[in-house]
């Protein structure tokens, strides 16, 4: 579908759910397509081809609210009907003041930069390109060890495009793309057959590594042989960059209006004081030409803004949407993150690592939880015992326990590597006095 | 490999996905009357049996083994409150049909979301690919097939109106705020879906399912003294609209109370190895991780399951008995038929100890020669199959629940869970445990919270010492992921005691 035809499905959609009744309207159409090659054992795994298409509908009825969303969108007979069906029922609903599109004066109106987040080459790319690159990832492993089981490697890519239309003026729409290239290998390790993982990714087909994805999954695997689970204690843990997003993740999650509205949150009323050691600070920056998160606007169509979320450890701002700006009575700013990023420090990983006398470096999470109205957590990881600034043993099986209301005042130290293939762009942290169960 | 309850309470509103509102839907269908029968499924899907062999001819025409067609519609509703009132609706309406080809142990995978002959056979094309020596297929005579139905209901969620299932919703919140007044915000959630699906392969096998799948879910938070604390109850299954009574309301209500309340005076347990007792019901979610995931035969055919060499040794003590089903009357891991057209079995996976069978989708059960189980699932026709467990449960023990209590001496009793994992090559699973009691000296004393449990798996199973006679499933709204993929799943267990594994507390 070319974007206008999108617009103009949107925007008859929109008319006809204004003309049937609905108050106000706001109506999304994203589609995307997908291909994926799964090389194994030098011949092709999986090939697959995914073509995508929906449709959401925010219904606005006598100050009631429903959200419908369909595949099924060609036929304009079908639809006009399934939208009408679904303002006959939302009626039955409750009333719910708070339950409004945004302020138009908050809307995005055009004019912002090109943000580069899409390849313009994406649909002149050769398949039989994808399925060497898969190949090639697969040579680098093939036949390097004795003790390697497995290989699997994969060729990703994929575009995608929105458009959306709202009843009190907004019009905006978005283009993205995305390749990765994946690694996955199982190595012998007596009974065990630990698993070694790596993957890198780009908006721009011409900026996939060539090489490297292979060999580093490959080091990872080996490199957890011996894997074993060391004595409880309570000591320094630095997590590798590309994990710290499992530190950050329920903190944000705390900062999100319906978080805080619902008391399932560990940061209610915390706006001005110290959640954090001083290393940390953070800033949400839609703007970064190229980020993975970049945009102009958010998904309720509001112009984004940079802002500051965390400095020197003290919070600055949440996440805070229309509907739970109202109930709270707080101006919105955006109810997500765009591009998060945190300000790094001075060493790299290794300078990190060496500057722990006992430790563990946290290079995987398996599973746990936390409790967002408390902060408590609990987490499976595996990784390293660092010792006098060394990785000397590979650990696994192990928990890591605390509140997130303290972890965070014990970060002590913030690497330099900040990770930027992620729309959350972090370095690899170290936290102290963090509990350990092992044996 | 990640398995959690629906997370109500981190997504809330803004992820649940579709609620409808007005049934019947289906009426925007050019298709009225869905009938247990084959020709109102051809015509719902506005396909008839030459369109059905001329899309397989197209898939096999590169010299594909094999090839299917799996076409599904479902519509899904969710009704939600916040804030005392049932203020949000959301519906959902997904269509469409995939092809699949395999060439031995290859896959070849596109879909359609319009079917229509020409999407259909440009589909088809593509997962031709796979294969690249061009030869005449043979179709085979069509033969229909009908199966069991493990899902009797009696009354369609496309004859409820919105304005019936309001009502029960609205109670949920009411009656959860009249059972404490600690009690300060609740969220509820109905969740009602039906799907239909249709399946012909290259083998001339034509069938199909209808599915309907109903949750309800109640989070509650609480304040007392300063401290906030939440939980919450729910109950999933495949029933129609006779899943909402007065009974389901009141049990939601109580439990979702007792849970919150039960956080208040937890506290954790120290950190590292001890006895774990696993009370029955969604203890289960140790067989699902420990060992369920690590016997999926997709990686035991690729050798990356620690449990790849092990097919018929010794892995548990002589009185365990592990099952894998997917016939349990109306329970949500139930299917009729898998996603391959195969009759679903229920299988040993353990026996008398000994590891019996794996669990297998097509492409597994024909890499080690068995019959299919029937564990071949799919989240939608935008996934290709893959072995799934679907009802993975213990048989009862001889033990009692107080002996294996009075057997430790420190230790932890669980028996209430979110979410857990496995990695399968290293064998490590966790599971996280919302609330338990500390074991001192053989008795249960204080109440414990939001710890992870993680162990090996192999051992874990070596180390179950004791197992009790209380079996029981839990009805939760359990949603196993593996490779990208969700699917519905439920799990049982009765009391046991595993000798050592790593708790999630306190060090100094």
């Amino acid at each position: 579908m070319t974007k206008e035809e999108k617009y103009n499905i949107a925007k008859w959609a929109m008319e006809h759910a204004l003309k049937s009744g609905a108050d106000a309207a706001r109506v999304s159409i994203y589609n995307s397509n997908n291909s994926t090659v799964e090389v194994r054992e030098e011949k092709i795994d999986k090939l697959e081809e995914a073509n995508r298409n929906n449709m959401r509908i925010n219904l606005y009825v006598e100050n009631k609210y429903s959200s419908i969303s369909t595949n099924r969108i060609n036929n304009k007979e079908e639809l006009g009907r399934f939208i009408e069906e679904a303002i006959a029922g939302t009626r039955y609903l409750s009333e719910d003041e708070f339950r409004t599109l945004p302020d138009p004066d908050l809307y995005y109106k055009g004019g912002g930069e090109d943000l580069k987040t899409v390849d313009t080459g994406f649909e002149n790319l050769d398949p039989q390109q994808k399925i060497d690159q898969a190949f090639a990832i697969e040579k680098e492993i093939l036949g390097k060890d004795e003790r390697i089981i497995s290989v699997t490697s994969t060729y990703r890519d994929g575009l995608s495009g929105s458009v959306m239309v709202a009843s009190n003026g907004f019009e905006g729409d978005r283009e993205n793309s995305s390749y990765s290239l994946v690694a996955s290998v199982s190595v012998n390790d007596g009974d065990s057959r630990p698993q070694g993982y790596w993957y890198e990714s780009s908006i721009f087909h011409g900026e996939l590594p060539k090489e490297g994805v292979g060999t580093q999954a490959l080091r990872r695997a080996l490199d957890k042989l011996g894997q074993k689970k060391i004595e409880s204690g309570s000591m320094p843990m630095i997590v590798e960059n590309r994990l710290a997003g499992r530190a950050l993740d329920p903190l944000i999650s705390a900062l999100n209006g319906s978080s805080i509205q619902q008391k399932n949150s560990f940061l209610i009323d915390m706006k001005g004081e110290q959640i954090g050691s001083e290393l940390m600070t953070i800033v949400d920056d839609p703007f970064i030409v190229s980020g993975r998160g970049s945009r102009l606007f958010d998904s309720e169509g509001l112009a984004t803004r940079k802002r500051n979320i965390v400095e020197a450890g003290i919070l600055r701002n949440y996440f805070i949407d229309t509907y739970y700006g109202k109930k709270l009575e707080m101006e919105p700013t955006s109810g997500e993150t765009t591009n998060l990023v945190f300000k790094p420090g001075e060493l790299d990983l290794q300078g990190l690592i060496a500057s722990i006398d006992r430790g563990i470096l946290v290079t995987g999470f398996n599973g746990g939880n936390s409790n967002g109205s408390t902060g408590d957590f609990s987490y499976g990881i595996e990784g390293f015992l660092v010792e006098n600034g060394k990785l000397t043993q590979p650990v696994s099986e192990m928990n890591i326990t605390g509140n997130f209301k303290q972890v965070w005042k014990e970060l002590i130290a913030v690497g330099n590597d900040v990770y930027t293939g992620s729309s959350w762009r972090l370095p690899s942290l170290v936290f102290d006095n963090i509990s350990f169960s092992g044996i | 490999m990640i398995l959690s309850r629906r997370n109500f309470i981190k997504t809330g509103s803004a992820a649940a996905a579709g609620t409808m509102i007005i049934p019947p839907l289906l009426s925007s269908c050019q298709n009225l009357q869905i009938s247990p029968d084959v020709k109102s499924y051809l015509d719902h899907f506005e396909v008839t049996p030459q369109m059905l062999q001329k899309v397989i001819a197209a898939a096999m025409s590169k010299g594909g083994d094999y090839a299917d067609l799996f076409f599904e519609h479902k519509i899904s509703n969710t009704l939600g409150l916040e804030d005392g009132k049932v203020n949000q609706a959301y519906s959902n309406v997904d269509y469409g049909m995939g092809v699949r080809v395999l060439k031995g142990d290859q896959t070849g995978f596109a879909y359609t979301e319009t079917i229509s002959l020409n999407d259909m056979l440009k589909v088809a094309t593509t997962a031709a690919s796979i294969a690249s020596d061009p030869v005449t297929f043979n179709q085979g005579d069509l033969m229909e097939k009908n199966h069991p139905n493990y899902y009797q209901i009696s009354k369609l969620w496309e004859d409820a109106s919105v304005e019936e299932k309001v009502p029960y919703v609205q109670k949920l919140n009411d009656r959860v705020f009249e059972l404490d007044d600690k009690v300060t915000k609740v969220r509820a959630f109905l969740s009602d879906e039906t799907g239909y699906v249709m399946f012909y392969n290259s083998e001339g096998l034509l069938t199909y399912d209808y599915r309907p799948m109903a949750s309800l879910a109640a989070l509650c938070v609480m304040e007392s003294d300063g401290q906030i604390e939440n939980a919450y109850s729910a109950r999933a299954y495949r029933k129609g609209v006779e899943f909402l009574d007065d009974a389901l309301i009141e049990e939601l209500a109580q439990e979702a109370i007792e849970r919150t309340n039960f956080l208040f005076g937890a506290g954790k347990p120290r950190a590292g190895e001890m006895p774990v007792v696993l009370g029955a019901g969604g203890s289960g979610i140790l067989l699902h991780e420990a060992m369920g995931h690590a016997f999926e035969a997709d990686f035991n055919r690729k050798g990356t399951s620690i449990f790849s060499d092990k097919m018929g040794k010794s892995v548990a003590r002589e009185f365990i008995n592990i099952l894998e089903d997917g016939t349990m009357e109306n329970n949500r891991g139930s299917i009729n038929v898998d996603d391959e057209g195969n009759d679903v079995k229920k299988i040993y996976l353990v026996k008398d100890g000994n590891l019996e069978s794996y669990i297998h989708d097509r492409i597994s059960a024909g890499f080690y020669g068995v019959d299919p189980t029937g564990n071949g699932r799919r989240q939608s026709f935008r996934h290709v199959p893959l072995p799934r467990m679907r009802i993975t449960y213990m048989e009862p023990g001889p033990h009692t629940t107080d002996d294996i209590v009075a057997n430790v001496d420190y230790g932890v009793y669980v028996d209430n869970f979110t979410n857990g994992q496995v990695n399968i090559g290293a064998g490590d699973f966790t599971f996280f445990v919302k609330s338990g009691y500390l074991i001192e000296n053989g008795k249960l004393t204080m109440p414990i919270k939001d710890i992870n449990i993680i162990g090996n798996g192999p051992q874990a199973l070596a180390d179950i010492t004791m197992a009790a006679g209380d079996y029981k499933i839990d009805n939760g709204t359990w949603t196993c992921g593996k490779s990208g993929q969700s699917v519905p799943v439920s799990m049982g267990l009765p009391t046991v005691l595993v000798s050592k594994l790593t708790v999630g507390g306190t060090s100094v």
